[in-house]
């Protein structure tokens, strides 16, 4: 009984008052809060402790986390990045159009066109069922050594080929389910003016489609970007392999975690990104 | 020619979904400049009737002539036909990328060729005429039910159409769009042209239609003018699906 009449009481002098609902969100916020705290301080705080107290932690902070070595090799570890930036950035607009075009190949109904279904479905098949850094190699190393001149034998191209060749292939697939989702109601409507059916697609279908798989095609991309690095096991002096050479001159695992920290600097920004495209999405729909 | 050759006239119209007989012979005629409404049951074949007349559904069997042109012939390039003969969907079917304008121009341009700016002025002329003038620029999740269908019938009225097909325009709206819709059929009706409704807006379709045709198990029952079909229809199924609705 008390207790109710404080309540109403409170629930005067406050000057706009909590409805039931909020009230009880606003108790459940606040303990989440409390809980989520206290939770995380003592996550931290056992990490702190319990870590050093193993018997090689000594030796790992030496040679993984010297800020000495850190300082050292950052400035050539964060030039070797641009590089990677760089395959990036030329490898990224051929995967679009290069998935694009298989997308389209796996779309057509035309039976003229089979056999430019079937290889679309041969292609995706073969390069979303191969390890990325077996393409790497494979093309790598085995294309230059068919004895290609000077500037065509160069790691790069066919570095660049081998990411554009498998991701192209994921990135057909996620077009492709967009251009199915789009709804036949739609097709129906372009065709019924009488706009062929290429007109359709390109002007209907498409449009729409590519706007669904944004978010999709953007975590697809961060994928890339990481697995730029793996154009390191070919020769090219990107991130990963500039840290291998840091990590033999100074004997030391520092660089790794360079490499690591410059990695991040780029992909959380973009997952986020990613993931906010994702839920306006989502939000759009419901 | 003693008699105005008909501007559709349909022969033994079959249409089948793989085992599943939709349409079983439709025959039919419609004037130049005439007002036909369908009417019938969910599942009587009203609005696969109207996709097969635009060539959005091959027909299986049967004859369509637009003016003396076969268009039910297998293998017929459909485009230029499709260009002569308008639909509407119950569902607007707006393109939801491009404003209202956009949705409107688009298949002039593609189609036939014209540019935005020939094209301006008879666009902007139909969104006036259908007091849509303020919205132009507005893309279709901005727009109500009826508007939305208003930009529909715009859209298929660009390409110059000879014949339109509505099928269940109004059936998406909600009750009180229904009649923005109607006074745009209503006014198509009056500057003659070729319409054919598949259509529950009893009323409608009576005060309205040239000729009414009660579709029942994908043939065409009864047909008439609307005095007659609603006030003495012949046939048992006309009068009992009458009854079920008018009650």
């Amino acid at each position: 009984m008390v207790a109710g009449c404080d309540q109403r009481s409170s629930r005067q002098i406050v000057a706009i008052p909590l409805n039931r609902r909020e009230a009880y969100e606003a108790r459940q916020k606040k303990r989440a809060l409390i809980i989520a705290t206290i939770s995380t301080v003592l996550v931290v705080a056992m990490i702190m402790i319990l870590v050093p107290m193993a018997p090689g932690w000594e030796q790992v902070k030496k040679s993984f986390f010297s800020s000495e070595i850190f300082v050292l090799s950052f400035p050539k570890m964060a030039k070797a990045f641009l590089l990677n930036i760089a395959i990036f950035a030329w490898s990224a607009p051929l995967v679009a159009i290069v998935g694009l075009l298989l997308a389209l190949a796996r779309s057509v109904r035309s039976p003229a066109l089979f056999p430019l279904r079937i290889f679309g479905a041969a292609y995706v098949d073969i390069f979303r069922g191969l390890p990325v850094v077996l393409v790497i190699y494979l093309i790598g190393f085995g294309i230059p050594g068919l004895g290609l001149p000077r500037p065509y034998n160069s790691p790069y191209i066919w570095g660049t080929v081998a990411l554009v060749l498998t991701y192209s292939a994921y990135v057909a697939e996620i077009l492709r389910s967009g251009i199915e989702s789009v709804h036949a109601s739609q097709r129906a409507a372009g065709l019924s003016l009488g706009m062929s059916e290429r007109a359709v697609m390109w002007d209907i279908v498409l449009p729409q489609a590519i706007r669904r798989v944004v978010p999709a095609n953007m975590n697809m991309l961060i994928a890339m970007q990481k697995d730029v690095a793996l154009l390191s096991f070919i020769g090219p002096v990107e991130i990963l392999r500039q840290a291998g050479i840091f990590k033999s001159l100074y004997a030391n695992f520092t660089p790794y975690v360079v490499a690591a920290a410059i990695f991040l600097v780029v992909t959380i920004p973009a997952t986020r990104y990613a993931d906010y495209l994702m839920n306006r999405q989502r939000d759009a729909r419901s | 020619m003693p008699e105005a050759e008909p501007k559709l006239r349909l022969q033994n119209v079959v249409k089948k979904f793989g085992d599943h007989t939709v349409l079983r012979g439709i025959d039919l005629v419609v004037g130049e400049g005439e007002m036909v409404c369908l009417i019938g049951a969910s599942g009587s074949g009203k609005s696969t009737l109207l996709r097969c007349l635009n060539g959005l559904e091959p027909v299986d069997d049967g004859e369509i002539f637009l003016d003396k042109l076969d268009i039910a012939e297998p293998g017929l390039d459909l485009g230029p036909v499709r260009q002569r003969i308008g639909i509407v969907f119950q569902s607007f079917n707006l393109f939801p990328h491009m404003n209202a304008l956009e949705n409107v121009l688009l298949a002039p341009r593609r189609v036939l060729g014209k540019t935005r700016d020939q094209m301006m002025g008879d666009a902007e002329a139909l969104f006036t005429r259908f007091g849509l003038a303020a919205h132009i620029h507005k893309y279709p999740d901005q727009l109500s039910g009826g508007q939305q269908q208003r930009v529909a019938i715009i859209r298929a009225l660009a390409m110059k159409p000879e014949v339109m097909l509505f099928d269940e325009v109004t059936s998406a709206l909600d009750p009180e769009l229904v009649g923005e819709v109607l006074d745009v059929l209503r006014a198509l009706q009056a500057e003659g042209m070729t319409m054919i409704l598949a259509t529950h807006e009893m009323r409608f379709a009576r005060d309205v239609a040239d000729r009414i045709c009660f579709m029942d198990g994908g043939v065409i029952l009864e047909e008439g003018p609307p005095d007659i079909i609603f006030s003495a229809p012949q046939e048992e199924r006309t009068k009992a699906f009458l009854k079920s609705i008018l009650v």
